[in-house]
C-alpha cells in the first residue's frame, strides 16, 4: 500500500474536489483579471501574479456546470503546469486532507459527460465524498490541448 | 566526468567555436592576401590552443587533425609554401571537421566515429607538396616570406658598401619562433614584439617595392642607425606621411589584440533584463500612482526621489540592454566564407563588402536574423550575380559584389544586402508563378512590377530552373520573409533590372522592451507596437457616423485620397459595438506593406511596455501577439497588427504579401478573393479594377481638362495627367445623359509615371472571388466574370493604357521597363 496522499479540497456547486497539494502553487482570493476576447468562455482572464501573468480557467465551466450566482467572487487555485502557472477559479476553499488508498473508487456512474473525463478517482468519506480532480486534464483547454 | 572536467569541457567549447569563427575569416582573408603574416600567425595561434586543450581533454581524433593541420600551417608561417586554393580548401575542411567534432562533444560528450582518415590524408599530402617546396609559388611582393630551405640559391643584392649581401639571411628562420625577432630596423619608440613590421606594411600597402625596403634593411645591417622608415624617406622612395600612416595602422594592429571584455553566463544577463522589465514596471505604476494622488504630489522630497527613481531605472534599462547588445559584425563574420563557398559552387566570382559592422543588436535578434541573412547572402550570390562570361559581356567587371550594410535608423536598424547582378526579372518570377498555379494569367498581367517582385515570397516559389545545393528548393524567402517579421521586422526588395537588387530589413533594436500606444475598446486596454503605427485620425460624432464610408459590408475611409480599408477592433474581437456613436478614433497602421485603420474607442498614451509572451491557452489567438502589465498593475494584451490584418480579411491570409487585394493568390478549394473597384463606363459598362492597381480615385471638374499634343490631360499634384477615357477605349456605348461637369477618374501609376482613367461613376468596391467565366470579346477586357451578381468585365488595365499611350510603359522609367513586354494575356 503507498503512502497516504494529501489534497487541497475545494468546493463547486455541491460537489467536494481534491487536487493534489504538490500541483498547487498557491491559493489566493478573487483577483482583478483582464478578459481575453475571441478565447473560449472557460478562459475567463489573465492575472498579474506579482509580475507572473497566470491564465485563469473557470473550472466550473470546463465541468460544464451552471455559472456561479452574480456578485460570488471565486476563488483562484493556481497550479503548476508545463506552460506557466495556471488558475483554476472554483467556489470555496475547504482544508488538507489527508487520503489513503482504502477508501478509494472508481468514479461513480452518476458523473456524466465531461466531469468524468476529469476525475481520477472518488474518495470516501463517513459523509461525503471526494473527487480527484486530473489537473492536467482540466487545464488541457483552448491552445494548450494535451498530446492525445 | 566531474565538475571540474565538465567546466573545463564546456570553456572549451566555448572558446573553440568562437576561435572557429575567427579561423573561417582569416582563412578567407589569407587566401585573399597571402602575404600577410599577421593573419597567418592568428590562424596558427587558434589551431595550436585547441590541439592543446584537446589533447589534455582526450580527444584523440581532434588531436590528429589540428596536429596535421598545424604542421601544414607552421610550414606557410615560415614561408616554405605559401598559400594557394587548394590548401586553402584543405585548412578550411579542417575547420569544417573541427566544428563537426566539437559539435558532436557538446551533444553527446564524444568525438563521434568518424575519423576523417581523408582529411588527415590530404593536409598530410599538402603538407609534404610544401615541404618539398615543387610547387610553392611565393609572392614577390614579400621579402620575408623568402624562405631559407627552398632555395637552393639565396637572392643577392649588392650592399652600399659594394659588398653583397644575402637577402635570405634577412627572412625569418624557419623555426617556430622566427616571426617574433626583432626587426633589425624597427621604430626605436615601438617594442619589437609581435606585430607587423613598418617594411612589410609598406609593401603590402604598395608603398614601397621590396626590393627598396631590402637596399634600407641592408644599410641599417651596414651601421645606418636610423629607422627604416626614415631611410626609405631619404632615399626619397616614399614620403613622410606615409610613413606616418603606415607606424598608425602598425600600432593599431598591436592594440586590436588587447580588448578589456569578461565572459558572462547569456542566463545570467536574460534574468538581469527580466528584473530590470520588472523594474520599469514597478517605475510606471509608482508614476501613476503620483500622478493621481494629490497627496503624493504635495510632498516635494517625495517627487524628487520619484523622478530620480524614473531617470536611474531607464539608465539602468539602457545600460543592461547594452550588455545583450552585439555588433552585427559577429553574424556577418561568417559571411565571406559562405560567399566563398557558394561562388566557387556556382562558378562565379563574388566579393562582399561590409559596411556598418560595428552596427549592435540585441544577442535575441542577432540570433533571429542570422539564419535569414545567410539564405539572403546565398540567394544573392545565386540568383542575383551573373556567371563571369555573362557579367563581361554586359559590360560590368566579371567579380560580382555583394554589400551589406547596417544603420540605426529611427530607433530601428537596418540591413541592407545588395548585389550588383541580374536583378528580379519580373517576367520571368511571373510565369514561374503561373506555372506553379499561385497566381491565375489575369492577375498576372494586372499585377504592378512591385506585386511581381513580392512574388518570391510566396510559398512554394523558386525561380531556380534547377534545385541546386543553394537554392532553389523554395522554402527559402517565404521562410526569411516570416522569420523577419517575428521579430517586428520588415523585408523589402528594391530591383534594379540588370543592375542587381537591394533587400532592406528593418528590425527593432530589441524585442523586450518596446514603445506600443496603448488604446480601449469595450472597456480593455490594449497595446499596439509603434513600429505598425502610421499616425492617427480622430473624428468628431459627426465624422465617425459618415466618415466611414459602408460599401457593402466593406467599410473604407478616404485618407487624403487614398482608399483606406477599416477595423472595427470591437467587432473583430468579437465585442458588442459601440452602443452609440461617440467620437472615435481611427488608428492608421500598416501591416505587410498594406495600410488599414483600426477603429477603437479611445487613445490613451504611448508607453515603454515590457513584452511577455502568451500562456500556451491562448497563444493560438492570431489577433494577440503577447501581453504586458500596465501601470495600474492589470494585464493588458498587444494587438498583434499583422494577425489582426488577417483575421480581417484586410491584407492575404497565410502572410502572401501579393495575397492582398489585388493579386489574390489562387488556393487550391476555393479561389482567392480580391479586392476590386467596380465602375461605370458608358451607359451601362459594369467594369472591375482590381484594387491594388489603384492610386487614387479623384474627380475633376470638367473646366479642368487641357489639350497637350492631342490628348486631354489635367494639372495633378504639380504634374501633367494624362487622362483616358475608358468608354471611348473600350467601345461602350457613351452614357450621353450623364453629367458631365464632374469626371470621376482612377489614377494609376507605374514606374513612377501616372495617367487617369475617365470613367462615369465610381459605384462600388467589392471584395469577390475572380473567377472569370468567359472568355474576352473586347479589347481591353481581360474576362468576364460575375461579381455581386451583375455581370462584369474585367478591365486589362495594360491594354487600355497602352491603346490610348502605346509607349507609356516603355517610357516609365528603366525600372519599369519590362513591363512594356506584358501582353500574353
Amino acid at each position: 500500500m503507498s503512502d497516504p496522499r494529501q489534497f487541497c479540497t475545494l468546493y463547486l456547486g455541491e460537489h467536494l474536489l481534491g487536487v493534489d497539494v504538490r500541483r498547487i502553487q498557491e491559493v489566493i482570493a478573487f483577483q482583478p483579471m483582464t478578459r481575453v476576447p475571441l478565447a473560449p468562455s472557460v478562459i475567463r482572464g489573465l492575472i498579474n501574479l506579482r509580475g507572473q501573468i497566470v491564465t485563469a480557467l473557470d473550472l466550473r465551466d470546463r465541468l460544464a456546470m451552471p455559472e456561479r450566482a452574480e456578485g460570488e467572487r471565486p476563488m483562484n487555485v493556481v497550479v503548476h503546469a508545463a506552460g506557466g502557472a495556471v488558475s483554476l477559479l472554483v467556489d470555496r476553499i475547504g482544508e488538507v486532507v489527508e487520503v489513503g488508498d482504502s477508501i478509494m473508487e472508481a468514479p461513480p456512474e452518476t458523473l456524466s459527460g465531461v466531469a468524468r473525463d476529469l476525475i481520477r478517482a472518488v474518495y470516501k468519506f463517513e459523509d461525503r465524498l471526494l473527487l480527484e480532480l486530473d489537473v492536467d486534464r482540466a487545464i488541457s483547454v483552448g491552445g494548450a490541448l494535451l498530446p492525445v | 566526468m566531474d565538475d571540474g572536467m565538465d567546466e573545463l569541457l564546456g570553456e572549451f567549447l566555448v572558446e573553440s567555436f568562437e576561435n572557429l569563427d575567427q579561423l573561417d575569416q582569416d582563412l578567407v582573408a589569407l587566401e585573399a592576401d597571402p602575404a600577410n603574416l599577421e593573419v597567418l600567425k592568428s590562424i596558427f595561434r587558434t589551431i595550436h590552443t585547441i590541439k592543446g586543450t584537446c589533447g589534455f581533454l582526450g580527444f584523440g581524433t581532434l588531436e590528429r587533425i589540428t596536429h596535421v593541420g598545424e604542421s601544414l600551417l607552421s610550414l606557410l608561417r615560415d614561408g616554405a609554401a605559401a598559400v594557394d586554393t587548394e590548401i586553402a580548401d584543405g585548412l578550411l575542411s579542417m575547420t569544417d571537421a573541427v566544428r563537426a567534432i566539437l559539435v558532436e562533444i557538446e551533444h553527446t560528450g564524444t568525438e563521434g566515429a568518424d575519423a576523417y582518415p581523408a582529411l588527415v590524408a590530404e593536409l598530410a599530402r599538402l603538407q609534404e607538396r610544401a615541404e618539398s617546396g615543387g610547387e610553392a609559388v611565393l609572392p614577390a611582393a614579400v621579402p620575408a616570406a623568402a624562405p631559407a630551405s627552398a632555395e637552393p640559391e639565396p637572392a643577392v643584392i649588392d650592399g652600399p658598401n659594394g659588398g653583397a649581401i644575402f637577402l635570405a639571411n634577412l627572412a625569418p628562420r624557419p623555426r617556430p619562433d622566427a616571426v617574433d625577432v626583432p626587426e633589425p630596423g624597427g621604430e626605436p619608440e615601438l617594442e619589437p614584439e609581435p606585430g607587423t613590421r613598418v617594411g612589410e606594411l609598406l609593401v603590402r600597402d604598395g608603398a614601397a617595392a621590396p626590393v627598396d625596403v631590402a637596399v634600407g634593411l641592408i644599410q641599417q645591417e651596414g651601421g645606418d642607425q636610423r629607422p627604416l622608415g626614415e631611410i626609405l624617406v631619404d632615399a626619397g622612395v616614399v614620403t613622410p606621411e606615409v610613413v606616418s600612416d603606415t607606424l598608425e595602422a602598425q600600432r593599431e594592429v598591436k592594440s586590436a589584440v588587447a580588448d578589456a571584455t569578461i565572459r558572462v553566463d547569456v542566463g545570467l544577463v536574460d534574468s538581469l533584463m527580466t528584473l530590470v522589465g520588472e523594474l520599469v514596471l514597478a517605475r510606471n505604476q509608482i508614476l501613476q500612482l503620483v500622478s493621481s494622488t494629490p497627496a503624493a504630489a504635495g510632498e516635494p522630497a517625495f517627487m524628487s526621489a520619484t523622478q530620480r527613481l524614473n531617470l536611474i531605472t531607464t539608465e539602468l534599462q539602457t545600460g543592461v540592454m547594452k550588455t545583450r547588445m552585439q555588433p552585427i559584425g559577429n553574424v556577418w563574420s561568417k559571411f565571406p566564407r559562405v560567399v566563398r563557398d557558394v561562388a566557387s559552387q556556382c562558378g562565379k566570382q563574388v566579393r562582399i563588402e561590409m559596411d556598418g559592422k560595428e552596427t549592435e543588436l540585441d544577442k535575441t535578434i542577432i540570433e533571429a536574423i542570422k539564419d535569414p541573412l545567410t539564405h539572403l547572402v546565398r540567394n544573392s550570390i545565386d540568383h542575383g550575380i551573373e556567371l563571369p562570361e555573362v557579367r563581361a559581356e554586359r559590360g560590368k567587371p566579371t567579380e560580382g559584389l555583394v554589400l551589406l550594410r547596417a544603420y540605426h535608423e529611427g530607433g530601428q536598424v537596418n540591413i541592407e544586402i545588395s548585389d550588383d547582378g541580374a536583378g528580379v526579372d519580373v517576367e520571368r518570377v511571373k510565369a514561374k508563378a503561373l506555372e506553379r498555379g499561385l497566381i491565375t494569367p489575369v492577375q498576372a498581367a494586372q499585377m504592378s512590377d512591385r506585386d511581381a517582385v513580392n512574388l518570391i515570397f510566396l510559398p512554394g516559389f523558386s525561380t531556380a530552373d534547377q534545385v541546386s545545393n543553394i537554392s532553389g528548393r523554395g522554402v527559402g524567402m517565404d521562410v526569411v520573409k516570416t522569420n523577419i517579421e517575428k521579430i517586428g521586422g520588415t523585408l523589402d526588395v528594391q530591383n534594379r533590372p540588370g543592375a542587381g537588387t537591394t533587400l532592406r530589413i528593418k528590425i527593432p533594436l530589441t524585442l523586450a522592451i518596446v514603445p506600443a500606444l496603448i488604446v480601449k475598446s469595450a472597456g480593455a486596454q490594449y497595446a499596439i507596437p509603434q513600429v505598425s503605427l502610421l499616425e492617427l485620425v480622430g473624428l468628431s460624432e459627426d465624422q465617425a457616423r459618415t466618415a466611414i464610408e459602408n460599401v457593402q459590408g466593406t467599410p473604407v475611409y478616404r485618407l487624403r485620397g487614398n482608399i483606406l480599408p477599416i477595423v472595427r477592433l470591437r467587432e473583430e474581437l468579437g465585442d458588442e459595438p459601440a452602443p452609440e456613436a461617440g467620437p472615435a478614433t481611427i488608428v492608421v497602421l500598416r501591416a505587410d506593406e498594406r495600410e488599414f485603420g483600426l477603429v477603437v474607442d479611445e487613445v490613451r498614451d504611448t508607453e515603454e511596455i515590457v513584452v511577455k509572451p502568451l500562456s500556451p491557452h491562448v497563444a493560438d489567438i492570431a489577433a494577440f501577439s503577447g501581453c504586458t502589465i500596465m501601470g495600474d498593475g492589470r494585464v493588458a494584451l498587444i494587438l498583434d497588427v499583422l494577425g489582426l490584418a488577417q483575421r480581417a480579411h484586410v491584407i492575404g491570409e497565410n502572410r502572401e504579401r501579393s495575397g492582398a487585394p489585388g493579386a489574390g493568390v489562387a488556393d487550391d478549394t476555393e479561389g482567392p478573393t480580391e479586392a476590386l473597384l467596380l465602375v461605370q463606363v458608358g451607359s451601362e459598362g459594369r467594369v472591375a479594377i482590381p484594387l491594388s492597381s489603384v492610386d487614387r480615385l479623384e474627380e475633376f471638374p470638367a473646366g479642368a481638362l487641357e489639350k497637350a499634343s492631342g490628348r486631354d490631360v489635367v494639372q495633378y499634384r504639380d504634374s501633367i495627367l494624362p487622362l483616358i477615357d475608358v468608354c471611348n477605349t473600350l467601345g461602350y456605348t457613351p452614357d450621353y445623359e450623364r453629367d458631365a461637369s464632374q469626371l470621376p477618374v482612377v489614377v494609376y501609376s507605374a514606374g513612377g509615371r501616372m495617367c487617369g482613367l475617365v470613367v462615369d461613376a465610381i459605384l462600388d468596391i467589392v471584395e469577390d472571388r475572380l473567377t472569370p467565366t468567359a472568355t474576352p470579346i473586347r479589347y481591353g477586357v481581360a474576362g468576364t466574370a460575375v461579381v455581386r451578381g451583375a455581370v462584369t468585365d474585367l478591365l486589362d488595365l495594360h491594354a487600355v493604357i497602352r491603346a490610348a499611350d502605346p509607349d507609356f510603359f516603355d517610357r516609365a522609367v528603366p525600372a519599369d521597363a519590362t513591363t512594356g513586354s506584358l501582353s500574353h494575356v
